[in-house]
């Protein structure tokens, strides 16, 4: 039997040179399991002399003790390079694109339709709709356009028959909601509007946002501050803004608002005629007439009304230079909107 | 409507820029379009007077000219145009004169004989589309006078475009009138003194319309030369309003239409018989109207006859009968007011929009006709002689407009505008406009006049206020408004979050026409009859939708054809279905997919969208509604989708949409690549939402138990869940098909599902023995009701 020290001094050197975990396992086996060479010598204690017990005892533990360190030392080295192969294994090559189902896109007249909704919902304005095969009477006879009023030549009218047809304007929801609803009221009316007209500056489908707020006291003044916000927060821009007098036979008076062009900040181009303006809205006082057809006491209540181009202030917003891109539909298109 | 700038200051003259005046009248509301020259760039052209004419030695349709041209000495130029004479004064072209375009004068020989210059007709000098010979200038012309300065042809064009309520501003005295009000000086009306009748002569006139022809001014003019021309400063005021001459009758007709904006007509006096009746059209009246066509006049027309029948239809357009021709002596002037009312809507109606329907329409001063008559009746005289008889007027005063006078309340300008405007001012600007003010107690009474038929209430006045006072002084406020706090129902999904969800599932927003091909409506949903346009755009987009696939293949379509094969298509719109009970308007979601489930990428096979892809894409918006389970699929046909691979989806038993693959035979027709799956839901079906309601989570653990159980192919997957379903009851938390398998093992015709059941209890643990029971149970069940075997 080995001297004790030389056996630990062997045994250290053994662990230290494992060089991977099972073999480390097995060694802490050879030496401290149920059968290893400490346990049994361990064993052995009962045939020293009784004196010599203690202090061989203790040696054995110490040494015991030490090649548990020694274990544990070697063991957590090993880990750690075991750790770092795999980590150097793993690695991958994180510039590949992500893998999965890429998300689509809203339609550009879309996303202006919800900002519009979103400007006049957050000051207290409901979206209300109404339907876009309409009647002669909701469609112009309510709103103050009679049989051959001139105005309606300038409307040109995609008819069913000769009281149905499809609306030519979103204004029609005004009286729609008017009908139902006592004041005050304060809707917006987003939607799809029918003329039956088609070049390159016209579309025989197209996208309108109608206005109407009828209050007690409400004034022309009130809806010039509220479209000049709208206008400098659409486009995120101070712009310029001018209210030029104009005629719409359900508002009196009328105004036409003008922003300053966005295009050429007002120096003249292609786009604003050279004149600076680009006209972007119609707005007025909603006239006593269409109170009147709807039952609402014009002396009590006084309103206004506007109503915009979705696909101009589109255009003039992403800088789209082609109507009819809208409804082509072109994904090489719709993909710059996303 | 054309103005001319130069005539407008005639009227009034206001010391502003051409272009601050422009500004001006867009600013009051007269929306200028645009601008032009009266006439193009040239330069060296001059008054000529034609002192010698030679035949050419060499060419029978030349001649050679001595002109003068002033100072210099005469001129000699060759000429081939067939008006010029000895005495006649012409522009002339100098050696080194630039003519529109650019063409330069220069010295040359023409046959061998030299010219020095050019006479020029009126097309030369860019005045007129086509001209026959040399443009004749006014005897006692200056020579050497510039053409310009004698034509005054540095003008500027004014293009009005005028809303239909200012039918007063379709004459110069009307926007006169305006830029004088604008500027606060004065305007100098056009003088229309009495003509003193020189002849007894006149024509009776009777009015059997009254409310539609209240008042008929006419006058008999007799011995009128019928080979005067029409002076050149008139041919050019014409031309400039956009107005061809057409001799002297018709001009003078015009003329006083422009200035004064009163439609005029006139007759050849020889051709009428009996008198003239103002009356509606009789059954089977026939009219050959001046621009040669015939037409039969409803009887809501109204006419201008005579003894013999129809002559005119009123106010639109003279026949041809009873025009005035080049041999015409004696003419018979009509000056008649015809209501709006009455004329509205017919031009249009025959398809003949005119000069003069377009100003009766928009309404005409009923007061204008007599002085109108009496401006035209010196017009003509002075440039045609003849010998005027009395004015003759039939008129029906209880027919003629009413003159409101409105009350217009201070009070009521501020509550409207949100802005005081001094009483003074409010005072100046209606009476420059022509309006009577009177000043009342705490009120105005105004009288507007009668050119104005858009102004009969309080907030008219009001409006013409703001406009001449200035839009740009209005402030802008930021209205005061009560905090009403609106409803948001949870019971509603919002349709933007189902857009929202087709988005970031990998969809792109379309938008397509609601009108759409009849043959490829007819294709994807043969059973509806869609809504036809009376007056469609064009033959493909002729009827209204009655589903969005249409569309959505349309757009398809166009994105595969531009080399993109791979589609994932949504729109939101209305569908238009046609129904018993009418029209149905409602909102509808669908969507289109064809090509690989994903975008090319690494790492994954690529793979077809398949059915199951898109009943995903289904069943994440059916989610939104928080209660997915209220939705079946029920196997169903549909004429545009594949047979075998069709669902009807429906909501507690009613039928809110379809999911199927598109037929081959339809897409092969309408040309799709690849095979398409489509879904469409009806939004009013799918947004009624349920209220989260909270329920207890169990603490005691869940077991699991699979089961492979073998059916024939024809039972369905829904039947076997809800059996389970429905057997395990309570204690069945949930049932996962994890697999389906037919082939080796399984007898033909037959498939095995693989089932995960999970178990649990509210208030204990499930013992194994309970569990083993219950499963037992189901396969029991599945046996009796299926003829369902285990697979082991």
């Amino acid at each position: 039997m080995d001297a004790l020290p030389e056996l630990l001094l062997v045994a250290r050197t053994t662990i230290t040179g494992a060089d991977d975990l099972a073999a480390l396992d097995q060694w802490r086996v050879h030496y401290l399991g149920k059968k290893g060479v400490l346990t049994e010598r361990l064993k052995e204690l009962g045939r020293l002399p009784p004196e010599q017990r203690r202090e061989a005892g203790q040696a054995i533990n110490e040494a015991k003790q030490a090649l548990e360190t020694a274990l544990t030392l070697r063991k957590t080295a090993l880990e750690a390079v075991a750790l770092n192969a795999r980590l150097a294994s793993e690695a991958i090559d994180v510039t590949l694109p992500g893998r999965g189902q890429q998300p689509g896109g809203r339609h550009p007249l879309s996303r202006t339709l919800a900002r519009i909704e979103a400007f006049f919902t957050g000051i207290g304005f409901a979206v209300a709709e109404g339907p876009e095969v309409e009647d002669d009477f909701h469609n112009f006879e309510a709103l103050n356009i009679p049989p051959h009023h001139p105005a309606r030549a300038m409307h040109d009218t995609f008819y069913f028959d000769a009281h149905t047809l499809l609306r030519t304007h979103t204004s029609p929801v005004q009286i729609r909601v008017l009908e139902q609803q006592a004041p005050p009221v304060r809707i917006i009316a987003p939607g799809r509007v029918y003329r039956c007209d088609s070049d390159l500056t016209h579309s025989p489908m197209f996208h309108q946002v109608e206005g109407l707020l009828v209050d007690e006291a409400v004034s022309f003044a009130d809806l010039k501050g509220v479209l000049d916000d709208f206008l400098r927060h659409f486009f995120e821009r101070d712009l310029a803004v001018r209210f030029r007098p104009s005629y719409f036979p359900f508002t009196e008076p009328s105004a036409e608002v003008d922003i300053q062009c966005v295009i050429c900040g007002g120096s003249g181009c292609r786009v604003c005629k050279h004149s600076g303006w680009l006209e972007v809205l119609g707005c007025g006082m909603v006239h006593p007439a269409v109170f009147a057809k709807v039952g609402i006491d014009s002396e009590r209540y006084t309103g206004y009304a506007f109503g915009m181009g979705v696909e101009r202030l589109t255009m003039l917003r992403y800088g789209v230079n082609d109507l009819r891109l809208f409804f082509e539909n072109d994904l090489r298109f719709l993909r710059q909107f996303q | 409507m054309k103005v001319s700038e130069q005539w407008l200051r005639e009227w009034v003259n206001p010391a502003v820029s051409s272009a601050e005046l422009v500004a001006q009248l867009t600013m009051a509301g007269l929306e200028v379009d645009r601008t032009e020259a009266a006439a193009p760039a040239f330069e060296q052209v001059v008054v000529g007077c034609v002192i010698g004419l030679m035949p050419h030695p060499d060419a029978d349709r030349l001649r050679v000219a001595t002109v003068e041209v002033g100072g210099m000495e005469p001129l000699q130029i060759v000429c081939g145009a067939p008006n010029v004479a000895v005495g006649m004064y012409a522009p002339t072209a100098l050696i080194g004169a630039v003519l529109p375009g650019g063409f330069t004068i220069k010295k040359s020989k023409l046959r061998g004989v030299e010219s020095q210059g050019m006479l020029c007709s009126a097309t030369e000098l860019g005045l007129a589309e086509t001209s026959e010979g040399l443009l004749p200038l006014p005897d006692g012309s200056r020579p050497g006078q510039s053409v310009r300065e004698l034509l005054q042809l540095d003008d500027a064009l004014i293009e009005i475009e005028l809303t239909p309520n200012r039918g007063d501003c379709l004459g110069m005295e009307g926007i006169a009138r305006e830029v004088a009000t604008i500027n606060r000086c004065e305007f100098r009306p056009v003088a229309a003194d009495a003509v003193a009748p020189m002849l007894d002569a006149t024509f009776p006139v009777s009015l059997l319309d009254p409310a539609g022809c209240p008042r008929y001014v006419g006058r008999v003019i007799r011995g009128v030369n019928p080979a005067a021309a029409t002076p050149l400063w008139m041919k050019e005021r014409l031309r400039r309003a956009g107005v061809r001459s057409l001799g002297p009758l018709v001009d003078v007709t015009n003329y006083v239409m422009l200035e004064l904006g009163q439609p005029m007509h006139a007759f050849d006096l020889g051709r009428l018989s009996g008198g003239i009746e103002v009356r509606c059209a009789r059954p089977g009246e026939r009219l050959e109207l001046l621009n040669g066509s015939v037409v039969e006049p409803d009887a809501d027309t109204l006419l201008i006859a005579d003894g013999n029948g129809p002559l005119a239809l009123a106010g639109i357009m003279g026949g041809e009968i009873s025009s005035c021709t080049a041999a015409t002596r004696d003419v018979f002037l009509e000056s008649a007011f015809f209501t709006p009312a009455s004329i509205a809507g017919r031009a249009r109606r025959y398809g003949l929009q005119t000069d003069s329907s377009y100003r009766f329409e928009r309404g005409v001063d009923s007061q204008l006709q007599r002085r109108a008559a009496e401006r035209a009746t010196r017009l003509l005289m002075d440039m045609a002689g003849g010998q005027p008889g009395p004015i003759i007027e039939a008129v029906s005063p209880e027919h003629l407009p009413a003159e409101p006078a409105i009350r217009l309340r201070p009070e009521r300008i501020r509550t409207l505008l949100g802005l005081d405007i001094p009483a003074s001012e409010v005072e100046e600007i209606l009476r420059r406009l022509g309006m009577a003010v009177a000043v009342e107690v705490e009120h105005w009474l105004v009288v507007p006049p009668s050119s104005r038929f858009d102004i009969a209430l309080e907030a008219d006045l009001i409006e013409e206020i703001i406009r001449i006072y200035g839009y740009h002084r209005l402030p802008g406020n930021r209205p005061l408004i009560r905090l009403d706090l609106p409803p948001q129902s949870e019971g509603q999904v919002a349709p933007e979050r189902f857009k929202e969800t087709l988005v970031q599932r990998g969809f792109q927003e379309v938008i397509t026409y609601s009108f759409v091909d009849p043959a490829f409506q007819h294709r994807l949903d043969p059973e509806r009859k869609p809504l036809a346009l009376a007056n469609p755009i064009s033959a493909d987009l002729a009827v209204m939708r009655t589903s969005l696939w249409p569309g959505l293949f349309k757009a398809l379509i166009y994105n595969q054809k531009r080399q993109q094969p791979r589609g994932r298509l949504f729109e939101q719109g209305l569908n238009f279905i046609p129904t018993d009970d009418g029209l149905q308007q409602e909102p509808y979601i669908a969507g289109v997919v064809v090509g690989t489930v994903f975008s090319e990428q690494w790492g994954v096979p690529a793979r077809t969208t398949d059915f199951f892809d898109l009943k995903a894409d289904v069943e994440a918006l059916l989610a939104l509604t928080g209660e997915a389970e209220t939705f079946t699929f029920v196997a169903a046909t549909h004429p545009a989708l594949h047979p075998g691979q069709s669902a009807r989806i429906e909501r507690s038993g009613v039928a809110v949409g379809w999911l199927g693959a598109l037929h081959p035979q339809v897409a092969r027709e309408l040309e799709v690549e690849g095979d398409a799956f489509v879904f469409e839901l009806s939004l009013s079906g799918l947004q009624a939402a349920r209220l989260p309601a909270f329920r207890e989570i169990s603490k005691f653990p869940a077991s699991r138990r699979d089961i492979a159980i073998v059916v024939e192919e024809a039972i369905s997957a829904q039947a076997i869940q809800d059996c389970i379903r429905h057997y395990g009851g309570e204690r069945l938390r949930e049932v996962r098909l994890f697999d389906v398998y037919r082939g080796k093992g399984i007898a033909e015709g037959q498939k095995s599902l693989a089932l995960g059941l999970i178990l649990q209890d509210f208030s204990h643990n499930l013992t194994d023995s309970v569990v083993e029971a219950t499963v037992s149970g189901i396969i029991a069940e599945l046996s009796g009701q299926f003829g369902a075997t285990l697979r082991i």
